[in-house]
């Protein structure tokens, strides 16, 4: 099957495939509460030691609420939450093997950017001597060695990012819990920074839990993502997994665009399904759990649909015809919106570097859309 | 033996380097103490003292003035101070017309005094919010210093001013606007300056808060939709500073209505507000359980406008959010 | 900030509400300087009253008593009004919250005389002899809650990430409170002592109140020297009291101010880096 190619960015480092890894983190059906609302509502979910790992969702769906309960802001109302192997409960946020870079950054505006980064290495008494090297190394890591002597408010937005960053890194917690680490940041710095910090992750060796609303965030740094809503887990898998192989009609919504055909299958064969939808029968090769008769929705990315003024050559593509309905000129890519004549609109994006000159369509224009059988996957959810 | 943990936590593991109680105790108790320290204070020396004023205000003249020594009495004497409770001290309010005279008297001042505060104060405060941000600081420390110095300071300085040979006749005769000397010292009109002087910076913080955070581009939507300059002013600037109006009003008028100095020093011997009514029972005439009946009713007139006053600010920190 | 520009309306009303504000004390600070005793006729520059000051014993005993009571009752008044505003906006929920802020709050808008006259009864009932340390205790009482006022609203905007922060690095609350909280609110703790300290010095009605034989404040020694009228001497001294205020207020201003530029310097420097 298709899907098995899509494992992890970093080779060879899946411990969630091996049944022997010991989990790292496990939330053991942890629900939290604040007064009647649920923000996290029974939810269980294992990472492991050196995994960068990010909790994706949009805000309010629990998923700050997960890591301050690991950091120990937050009680569980139920459940348990195991680090290494050690129940956390009732432990202070003082007394934790974590740290937390946070989403203000949270830097003491009275001390300069050097007492910022010891002051965690006080709190644990070590010697003055150690506590330097330990700092100038940490000022070396994030590069800000001339800035040692400055307050946060004498930094830019992207030092400030550093500082806080190598504060949370200077003790070697067992896990570090970034919220939106770079969320305040402006594009174009938020993108060099990812990489920055997944080689600090591989450097230190470090386990890494991220919180993030912005998807492209965790699909560029983490080994895998778990999606996020009301509170639930909706799915745990490898970046190319949540995309290409999402398991909910909410996730292949959440994650990038989407176009949904709603049909009934007609054909179940083993590793292929024949489902009906208004205006055009899909063949595909990744069934899923589809059963014979059930309605079920079939997701397909915008890019893999292709579109052409001429109907396919092979009449047992999956194909309909429609009119153009709208163009955005991106650059890169072309997002054209096809009206089909069942009254859906479907997306479709062409790189323009393959965009055809011998076929230019615009508005208006009849065209066909057209995609492989084992382009899209067939959801249940 | 009970332990005291956070609520939502049940049974401490045994993987913790320290055992909960040791924490929840420190905790409990540090939390405790920065509540404990200041409630007790506020209750010992302003409730109790209220406390006590009610109950002397409904204790017989007789019994309580000085130069009696009352001590607090125990739970036992109850059924005493039941039998002594008299409505007396208010009566004799209400019979002598002297009090009424002086509450509504000085009802009206501060209500005059409140108009006129924000007749002067509104355009000093939209004139400091409307001024280029880099002089904005200094205005507003212009505004705040006076209420630095003493305010018995700022009251006395009008006396040499509007007494009869003092520099205001002085001046306006010698411009020849005036013969005769005016006579402003002891009468309403020095009251009204005095209040509004020494009160006009509550009036224009309140206002300048509710006007500098107001966006001018509203102004300019606004004529940019039709409206004239002053159209825009009342109905766009003016209602959105309402919350400031009632703040800076209320902060004039609650503690003009209870004002001694402005009118022992201004106001002479005629005019009687109810501040100066009570200092005179008290230290004058010593009668301790009518001062405290005076002092009693007029905090009840002061409830209304003190809780238009906290829900006023109340409104203004939502809307700051 | 877009402002639409100070109209000529603007600058005429800021000028005459600035003149009404300190033409009257402008006026007592020359009148001080006056070589006349007619305090509203000029008789040429003299300094005579204010040597005349130094010879008065009693006012300089009011004087130096005045400063004590002020000093400790500003001091005690920071520390319990700042646990107030930290009990009010730390503990949103304890028993008997409502009276707690009811009891921080009123004492703000409550009259001076009620104030003065409830205390004062306090006092006689548990039979403490009135003087210095009871106008101190009344001085505390209704300073401290202007000190809750103005810590709370610096708390109402704190960053209680900072705190969270500081716990996650290993400090234990009471740590993170000394080590964080405490200097970052500091601005505001020094502001709300300044303003208990001048309350103290200006205060006339309470003090009258609670204060007993000996305990003389200056304030009221100034009262009952006014009562009899306008002398150059109460100018001098008002003079006097009026520079020592509007130094400091002006020294903590412009020290606030450079710090405010150095900082915005720093921000645009960082900014550009």
């Amino acid at each position: 099957m298709a899907l098995q190619s899509l494992n992890s960015i970093r080779r060879g480092f899946e411990p969630w495939n091996d049944p022997a890894a010991r989990p790292y983190i496990h939330f053991d059906r942890v629900t939290k509460k604040f007064g009647d609302f649920a923000a996290v509502n029974d939810l269980s979910l294992t990472i492991f030691e050196r995994e960068f790992f990010a909790l994706l969702g949009a805000s309010g769906c629990g998923k700050s609420t997960l890591l301050r309960m690991l950091a120990g802001f937050e009680e569980p109302t139920s459940g348990r939450i195991l680090l290494d192997g050690q129940d956390l409960r009732g432990v202070p946020p003082y007394r934790r093997p974590v740290n937390m870079m946070f989403q203000s950054y949270a830097l003491f505006p009275h001390m300069t950017v050097e007492k910022n980064i010891a002051f965690g290495l006080k709190q644990d008494g070590m010697p003055a001597a150690d506590i330097a090297a330990r700092v100038a190394e940490m000022l070396r890591l994030v590069k800000l060695e001339e800035f040692a002597k400055r307050k946060p408010h004498q930094l830019s937005g992207g030092q400030r990012q550093r500082v806080a960053l190598a504060r949370s890194v200077a003790k070697r917690p067992k896990v570090l819990l970034l919220d939106e680490p770079l969320g305040a940041l402006d594009k174009k710095l938020r993108e060099e920074t990812q990489f920055e910090l997944m080689d600090l992750q591989q450097d230190l060796g470090l386990t890494f839990l991220v919180v993030t609303h912005d998807q492209e965030e965790a699909m560029t740094m983490a080994d895998r993502i778990a999606i996020l809503d009301k509170g639930e887990v909706m799915q745990v898998a490898t970046p190319p997994e949540i995309y290409e192989a999402p398991g909910s009609r909410f996730v292949a919504d959440f994650v990038g665009s989407v176009n949904l055909f709603q049909g009934q299958v007609t054909r179940r064969d083993a590793g292929r399904a024949e489902i009906a939808g208004p205006g055009l029968v899909i063949h595909t090769a990744n069934p899923g759990d589809a059963e014979q008769g059930k309605t079920v929705h079939y997701a397909i990315r915008p890019e893999k649909i292709r579109l052409s003024s001429f109907p396919p050559e092979n009449a047992r593509a999956n194909a309909a015809q429609g009119e153009i309905y709208d163009i955005a000129y991106l650059g890169d890519v072309t997002i054209y919106n096809v009206k089909l004549d069942s009254g859906q609109i479907v997306k479709s994006t062409v790189i323009n570097s393959q965009r055809s000159a011998d076929d230019p369509l615009t508005w208006g224009d009849r065209a066909w859309i057209a995609f492989q059988p084992d382009s899209g996957v067939v959801l249940t959810r | 033996m009970t332990i005291p943990v956070a609520p939502g936590t049940d049974i401490p593991t045994k993987n913790e380097s320290r055992p909960v109680w040791s924490r929840g105790i420190l905790r409990a108790l540090s939390s405790r103490l920065v509540i404990l320290v200041p409630y007790l204070w506020l209750l010992a020396f302003f409730l109790v003292p209220f406390a006590i004023v009610v109950k002397i205000s409904f204790s017989q003249t007789t019994l309580a003035i000085p130069p009696y020594t009352p001590v607090l009495e125990g739970v036992g004497s109850l059924w005493q101070n039941l039998r002594e409770f008299s409505f007396d001290n208010y009566l004799w309010l209400t019979q002598d017309a002297l009090y009424f005279n002086a509450y509504v008297t000085s009802v009206v001042i501060a209500a005059v005094s409140t108009v006129l505060a924000l007749l002067v104060g509104y355009p000093l405060a939209y004139g400091v919010a409307r001024a280029p941000s880099a002089l904005r600081p200094l205005l507003l420390m212009l505004v705040i210093l006076p209420f630095w110095t003493s305010f018995l300071i700022r009251v006395y300085a009008w006396i040499g001013i509007l007494k009869p040979e003092g520099l205001l006749n002085q001046f306006l005769m010698a411009i020849g606007l005036i013969d005769q000397p005016l006579l402003i010292m002891n009468t309403y009109t020095a009251i009204f300056i005095g209040i509004v002087y020494s009160y006009l910076p509550f009036m224009v913080l309140p206002l300048y808060a509710a006007l500098e955070k107001m966006d001018y581009s509203l102004i300019e939507a606004a004529q940019d939709l039709g409206c004239t300059r002053s159209s825009a002013f009342w109905k766009i600037t003016f209602p959105l500073s309402r919350p400031g109006i009632i703040a800076g009003c209320m902060l004039v008028f609650i503690p003009a209505v209870g004002e001694f100095v402005i009118p022992d020093l201004l106001g002479g011997s005629q005019t009687l507000m109810i501040g100066k009514t009570l200092w005179n029972e008290f230290f004058a005439n010593r009668d301790w359980p009518v001062s405290s009946a005076v002092a009693v009713i007029l905090l009840l007139l002061l409830v209304v406008p003190i809780m238009i006053f906290q829900q006023a600010q109340a409104r203004q920190q939502e809307q700051g959010r | 900030m877009n402002t639409g520009g100070w109209s000529r309306f603007n600058i005429a009303s800021v000028t005459l509400g600035f003149a009404f504000l300190y033409l009257p004390i402008l006026l007592l600070v020359i009148y001080s300087f006056n070589a006349s005793r007619l305090v509203t006729v000029w008789g040429g520059f003299s300094t005579q009253w204010y040597a005349a000051l130094l010879q008065n014993q009693g006012l300089l005993d009011a004087a130096w008593v005045t400063l004590q009571v002020a000093l400790v009752s500003a001091t005690v008044a920071t520390v319990l009004g700042t646990l107030a505003a930290l009990a009010l906006t730390r503990y949103t929920r304890f028993r008997g919250r409502i009276l707690f802020s009811g009891m921080v709050f009123a004492p703000l808008v409550m009259p001076e005389v009620i104030t003065g006259l409830s205390l004062l009864l306090l006092f006689v009932a548990i039979g403490l002899d009135r003087g210095m340390l009871t106008v101190t205790l009344a001085h505390i009482t209704f300073a401290m809650c202007f000190v809750a006022v103005v810590v709370q609203s610096r708390l109402l905007t704190f960053d209680r990430s900072l705190e969270e922060a500081a716990m996650d690095l290993g400090a234990t609350p009471v740590k993170t409170f000394f080590a964080i909280t405490l200097p970052v609110i500091a601005p505001a703790i020094i502001s709300g002592w300044m303003l208990a300290f001048t309350l103290s010095l200006d205060d006339l009605v309470i003090a009258s109140f609670t204060s007993g034989p000996g305990a003389t404040t200056l304030p009221m020694k100034i009262y009952s020297q006014v009562r009899l009228g306008v002398t150059p001497e109460i100018n001098a001294i008002c003079t006097i009291l009026i520079a020592i205020v509007a130094t400091g207020v002006i020294i903590a201003s412009l020290v606030n101010k450079r710090r405010e530029v150095q900082r915005l310097r720093d921000e645009q420097a960082a900014g550009r880096a």
